[in-house]
């Protein structure tokens, strides 16, 4: 069963009483919330999603409203696991954005059988991962996005998992966090898009989620194997700019957006090292989004080549 | 409300773990957060390992990755207790260590999977300047906090003020005794220093010798106000029992020696509910002991029905409706204990009055 296969009455009956088991493949959320924006941000994002009835869940998370006063007065909105918020409370409007960041928040500080690394993963058709960690600003999200809607298959806008044992790379298929120029950016680029309506004053300025592809959502199971790691940064008005890495380089930037390298230790080091050895590396730069989304198309023809600055 | 046995899991697996085998799924939903909330997630991961309990898959996860983050706490305060032991070395004196430090250095099964956040070590009250100066030198700052606080730490409680590490970020509690100076319950440091041994192979560091670990864990828990993590502190004192227990004159030694330090009651506790809630072997001749140097008639059956309450795991799923008021009792009752009733009046008044800091999250 499906998250769309429960009728209004029945999913806000699950996330009212005993929450709502959301299998995300790799973890089961099971999610409690009364408020009326986070039924709706789930019903829409999360749609394709399957339930799961086993009894166990991984996270048990819980968003409702602010305590006491801020129940009604300049409302609120908690997150809390198991009863324990990581979180101050934010403004209600982000109720469902905040519902977001605390599974991100769940996963990259529990599940230590993954190094994770704060980087979008996307697949080929043949399941060969294109890892992109860059840090707020870069527009990552925007690009992976695109990337989605162009046929590569979305695992994760945030999250990159990597096995430890195997090396694969796994991710969620979770819905994207675009930000503040990009919502219209996306929105611009047409397809089968479905939004939430977007939250203003975050500390990430305004967010919107946009709900992954079907097809993702549907291989979210399948891991992909170490492809490329490409380093993005966009830059308004730049032409491409793809230079080739080396392998110290690449580690040195990858285990910069590590979440739990400390934790893992030398688990970490061995694991990275067979993802950077294993991966084409690059860092690129670039101002139209086409101009990159076509050099990648180029990369999974296997045809890719470092191209300098033009000039 | 649910019945005690029935919605506590977590004090039955830690009590007999064979009773994890055939747990359901929903079973060890509810087990693995009673067990997460109590700060005994490793702990339990620990017990089934070596009860080679089978464990499915989906719980089985969580209790390995409590066992990676446990194992890397445990590397990290290895480093940091070279670099405190360098530190007091510098100013003369050994470095004796104290609870889950003492326990990850000496390798006890006390130290099995738990997570331990400061490094605490015990100094003679006369050696306190220099040991904080020596400190402060390699590093460590001591949290900010006003001078009413710096007073209640350096004049009536048993420690300084912690201290930071200001690149490191990890913490020291500097000791001199192991309860408050101003308390009813007077221990007498100098025997504690006199007993103090060193670790074997552990370079030059030295722990408490085995009933006074055992005593000292018990004031802790038996003392304190906060029963946020007693289960925790409890299963603690049951690994120290189950680990020391087995050597020759062990029992005899702790019982005599809680007599002579003057902590017969905090052992009378420790023995009592080790034995009723996790099971813990304990000779007779031992209880029989404890039970003399304890409270008698109505005082210890009131603090056995509170102390039970306290114990309870931290968790929603546990709680009775007497729990809140019974943490209240019991944190009250450690504030008599640490102070005169005069004194203690003021700082509570202080306390709720003035306008703190907010505490910062974590």
């Amino acid at each position: 069963m499906r998250v769309r296969d429960l009728d209004d009455r029945e999913l806000h009956s699950r996330l009212s009483g005993d929450g709502l088991a959301l299998d995300l493949a790799l973890f089961t959320a099971r999610i409690r919330s009364h408020l009326p924006e986070v039924h709706d941000g789930i019903r829409r994002m999360y749609a394709d999603f399957p339930l799961d009835d086993s009894g166990f869940g991984d996270f048990h998370v819980a968003v409702e409203g602010g305590a006491g006063v801020r129940r009604f007065w300049r409302r609120q909105a908690t997150f809390a696991i198991d009863g324990f918020e990581p979180f101050r409370p934010l403004p209600r409007a982000q109720a469902y954005p905040m519902l977001e960041w605390g599974l991100n928040w769940c996963i990259s500080t529990r599940a230590h059988d993954f190094l994770i690394l704060h980087a979008a993963v996307l697949a080929t058709p043949d399941d060969r991962a294109l890892l992109l960690p860059a840090p707020p600003g870069s527009g990552k999200s925007t690009l992976t996005a695109a990337l989605m809607l162009a046929g590569w298959r979305l695992l994760s806008d945030e999250l990159a998992l990597i096995d430890l044992g195997t090396g694969d790379v796994h991710g969620l298929a979770r819905p994207l966090s675009l930000k503040n120029a990009s919502i219209d950016v996306i929105r611009g680029r047409g397809g089968d898009l479905a939004m939430t309506p977007p939250v203003a004053d975050t500390t990430k300025g305004t967010v919107a989620a946009l709900r992954p592809a079907p097809e993702s959502v549907r291989g979210m199971e399948r891991p992909a194997r170490p492809g490329w790691l490409v380093f993005p940064q966009f830059q308004a008005g730049a032409a491409l700019r793809v230079e080739s890495l080396g392998t110290a380089q690449a580690f040195m930037y990858a285990a910069d957006h590590a979440f739990n390298y400390g934790v893992l230790g030398e688990r970490a080091f061995r694991v990275l090292a067979g993802l950077v050895e294993r991966s084409a590396l690059h860092a690129a730069v670039y101002g139209d989004l086409d101009e990159v989304i076509a050099w990648f198309g180029d990369c999974r023809e296997e045809a890719c080549r470092a191209r300098p600055s033009a000039g | 409300m649910p019945g005690r046995a029935q919605a506590d899991l977590l004090t039955s697996a830690l009590s007999d773990p064979s009773t994890l085998a055939g747990l359901s799924l929903p079973g060890w939903d509810l087990l693995i957060r009673q067990a997460r909330s109590s700060g005994l997630l490793g702990r339990l991961g620990a017990l089934a390992s070596e009860r080679a309990v089978a464990v499915p898959e989906r719980p089985a996860r969580h209790l390995r990755w409590a066992a990676r983050e446990a194992e890397a706490c445990h590397g990290e305060i290895r480093c940091e207790v070279a670099w405190v032991a360098e530190a007091l070395a510098s100013a003369g004196v050994r470095p004796l260590l104290l609870k889950g430090a003492a326990y990850v250095m000496a390798g006890l099964p006390a130290a099995a999977g738990r997570f331990f956040e400061d490094i605490d070590v015990l100094v003679p009250r006369e050696r306190l300047g220099i040991v904080e100066s020596r400190l402060q030198l390699a590093g460590w700052m001591p949290k900010r906090m006003d001078a009413y606080d710096q007073r209640y730490y350096r004049r009536w409680m048993h420690e300084l003020p912690p201290m930071q590490h200001v690149e490191r970020g990890t913490t020291v509690d500097v000791h001199f005794n192991i309860l408050p100076e101003t308390g009813r319950v007077r221990v007498d440091p100098a025997q504690l220093l006199e007993r103090a041994q060193p670790i074997p192979d552990g370079g030059r560091l030295w722990t408490l010798c085995a009933p006074d670990m055992v005593l000292h864990s018990a004031a802790h828990l038996f003392h304190d106000g906060e029963f946020t993590h007693a289960l925790r502190d409890l299963s603690d004192l049951d690994r120290l029992l189950r680990h020391f227990g087995e050597r020759p004159g062990f029992w005899a030694d702790l019982t005599a020696r809680a007599h002579g330090l003057g902590l017969g009651h905090p052992l009378f506790y420790a023995l009592a509910l080790c034995t009723e809630l996790l099971a813990t072997p304990v000779p007779e001749p031992a209880l029989d002991q404890a039970s003399a140097q304890g409270p008698q008639g109505v005082a210890r059956r009131a603090m056995l029905a509170a102390l039970r309450e306290g114990l309870r795991p931290d968790h929603g799923s546990c709680r009775s409706p007497v729990t809140p008021l019974a943490r209240q009792l019991l944190f009250l009752r450690s504030h008599w204990l640490k102070m005169p009733l005069w004194r203690l009046t003021r700082h509570l008044v202080r306390k709720a009055w003035l306008r703190r800091e907010p505490v910062a999250e974590r």
